[in-house]
């Protein structure tokens, strides 16, 4: 026991005396998380608003595709990012491995499926009348989805934060395609992963409290839209 | 020589093989008031969101100004006319940027966007909740602002599904002149769904009685009233008929 609480003691001394080499692993991790839910929403956010609003062949397959990828294992995803990115893959070419560029890609696929699915739920449940009312109002076919999307916004905000809870905490595949490089592609979930392995349980309870705070802010967050919503 | 603004020639609408609407034939006179009428059911709605383009015909053709619908450009006809739902879909923002909506859809500048929401807000006795979250308003203001977003477009034709169905008299009265109002100063045709025969009397100058799908008598809304030809109509004045 004593162990752990002087484990926390060193991981709360870490995080106020603003640790150099802690903050660097915090900023990183949400740098290539933050990235990779801007680059996923682009994709997912107007997926989601597709599938969600027009009818064409082949919605049924995307939208079973979508709830499937839902729950991608993050090491599959990992392999296959690995894969494609190898010097003996197709896109080996770019140098990304190792890199969080590598880690965004993984992360981007990871959440992209995950904020299209939620999009995808958000926008049927705006009020069909609303679609019909900006039609009959004038709009266009882009200007009614991005009418419905302003309708949904909090919904849509609340998959984006799902999404970002999702990357943030995996593991698997920022291992396998970032390396874990100090400095350069170690996260807070490899990096706990790596100082647990070693022994040093402070910086990996340093990091862990982060995470759950960020867990915790995630909630709160989710908390306080629902409410607006009601 | 009538100048009809639409012509439907044989309409109908069938929901999963199931007739809502049955080869309806009607000829709506340009900037006049013309009154749907019959009990709930009987595809008043359906009807409407068909002459609004919201909705496919199963059959049957419909004609803006002698035109075809396929000879005209679809958006360029949905910005000559509008629907006003019988429930007021507002949209999560506040009474301006809904009032707003249509104008700035059409990219009108932001200074008669402003001068128009502010007389409209003016006449449908709204001045000052510009800024109020249009949700949080009671029925007769939402309906008041739905109507309000539909006017400032200064539409050649107005549809309203039972604009006043779950209002107060008061709001109902506001309402009604308010629909006046429009037909009178833009010379706007409207289309007013409505199963009250008393609102249909005191607002059309034309009528049509549709009941179970099908336009049984069709004229001057007055006449309609006084001496109807079908006994059908005949029971739903004297509130007769069972639905």
């Amino acid at each position: 026991m004593d162990y752990i609480l002087a484990g926390l003691k060193e991981a709360f001394r870490l995080l106020f005396s603003f640790d150099r080499g802690t903050y660097t692993v915090i900023f990183l991790s949400l740098r290539i998380s933050g990235i990779a839910v801007l680059l996923a929403s682009c994709l997912g956010i107007p997926l989601g608003a597709l599938v969600g609003l027009h009818k064409f062949p082949g919605r049924g397959v995307i939208t079973t595709l979508l709830n499937t990828c839902f729950a991608l294992p993050t090491v599959v995803v990992g392999l296959f990012v690995y894969l494609f990115l190898s010097h003996r893959g197709p896109l080996g070419m770019l140098g990304l491995l190792y890199t969080p560029g590598a880690m965004i890609t993984a992360q981007t696929i990871l959440a992209t499926p995950i904020i299209g699915a939620l999009s995808l739920v958000a926008v049927k449940g705006v009020d069909p009348a609303i679609t019909k009312s900006a039609i009959s109002l004038g709009a266009t076919k882009v200007q009614t989805t991005l009418t419905v999307l302003r309708e949904a916004r909090v919904a849509i905000l609340a998959a984006l934060i799902a999404g970002f809870g999702r990357v943030v905490t995996e593991i698997g595949a920022a291992m396998i395609v970032g390396g874990n490089i100090k400095g350069t592609t170690r996260v807070m979930s490899t990096a706990i992963a790596l100082e647990t392995g070693k022994g040093r349980f402070e910086l990996a309870l340093a990091l862990g409290i982060i995470l759950l705070a960020v867990a915790f802010l995630i909630n709160t967050g989710l908390y306080y839209l629902q409410r607006i919503r009601e | 020589m009538k100048n009809y603004t639409i012509q439907t020639h044989n309409l109908s609408k069938e929901y999963n093989g199931e007739a809502v609407l049955k080869e309806i034939n009607l000829q709506l006179e340009r900037g006049r008031i013309h009154a749907i009428i019959g009990p709930s059911g009987v595809g008043k709605s359906v009807l409407l969101r068909l002459l609004n383009l919201l909705e496919e015909p199963t059959s049957g053709e419909i004609h803006f100004d002698g035109k075809a619908l396929r000879e005209n450009n679809r958006l360029n006809l949905h910005r000559r006319m509008t629907l006003v739902f019988q429930k007021p879909a507002l949209f999560n923002t506040s009474v301006y940027e809904n009032v707003a909506y249509g104008l700035k859809v059409r990219k009108e500048n932001r200074s008669s966007i402003l001068e128009k929401v502010k007389k409209a807000l003016e006449v449908i006795g709204l001045k000052g909740y510009e800024h109020k979250r249009a949700r949080d308003l009671s029925g007769g203001e939402k309906q008041r602002v739905a109507i309000a977003r539909a006017m400032v477009l200064e539409p050649e034709i107005l549809f309203l599904d039972e604009p006043t169905s779950d209002l107060d008299p008061r709001n109902v009265a506001i309402i009604e002149e308010l629909i006046k109002y429009i037909n009178r100063e833009f010379k706007t045709t409207i289309v007013i769904a409505t199963h009250n025969m008393f609102q249909a009397r005191r607002l059309a100058h034309e009528a049509s009685f549709l009941f179970k799908g099908r336009i049984i008598e069709s004229r001057n809304a007055q006449e309609i009233f006084t001496s109807p030809k079908d006994k059908r109509i005949l029971r739903f004045i004297e509130g007769k008929m069972i639905f």
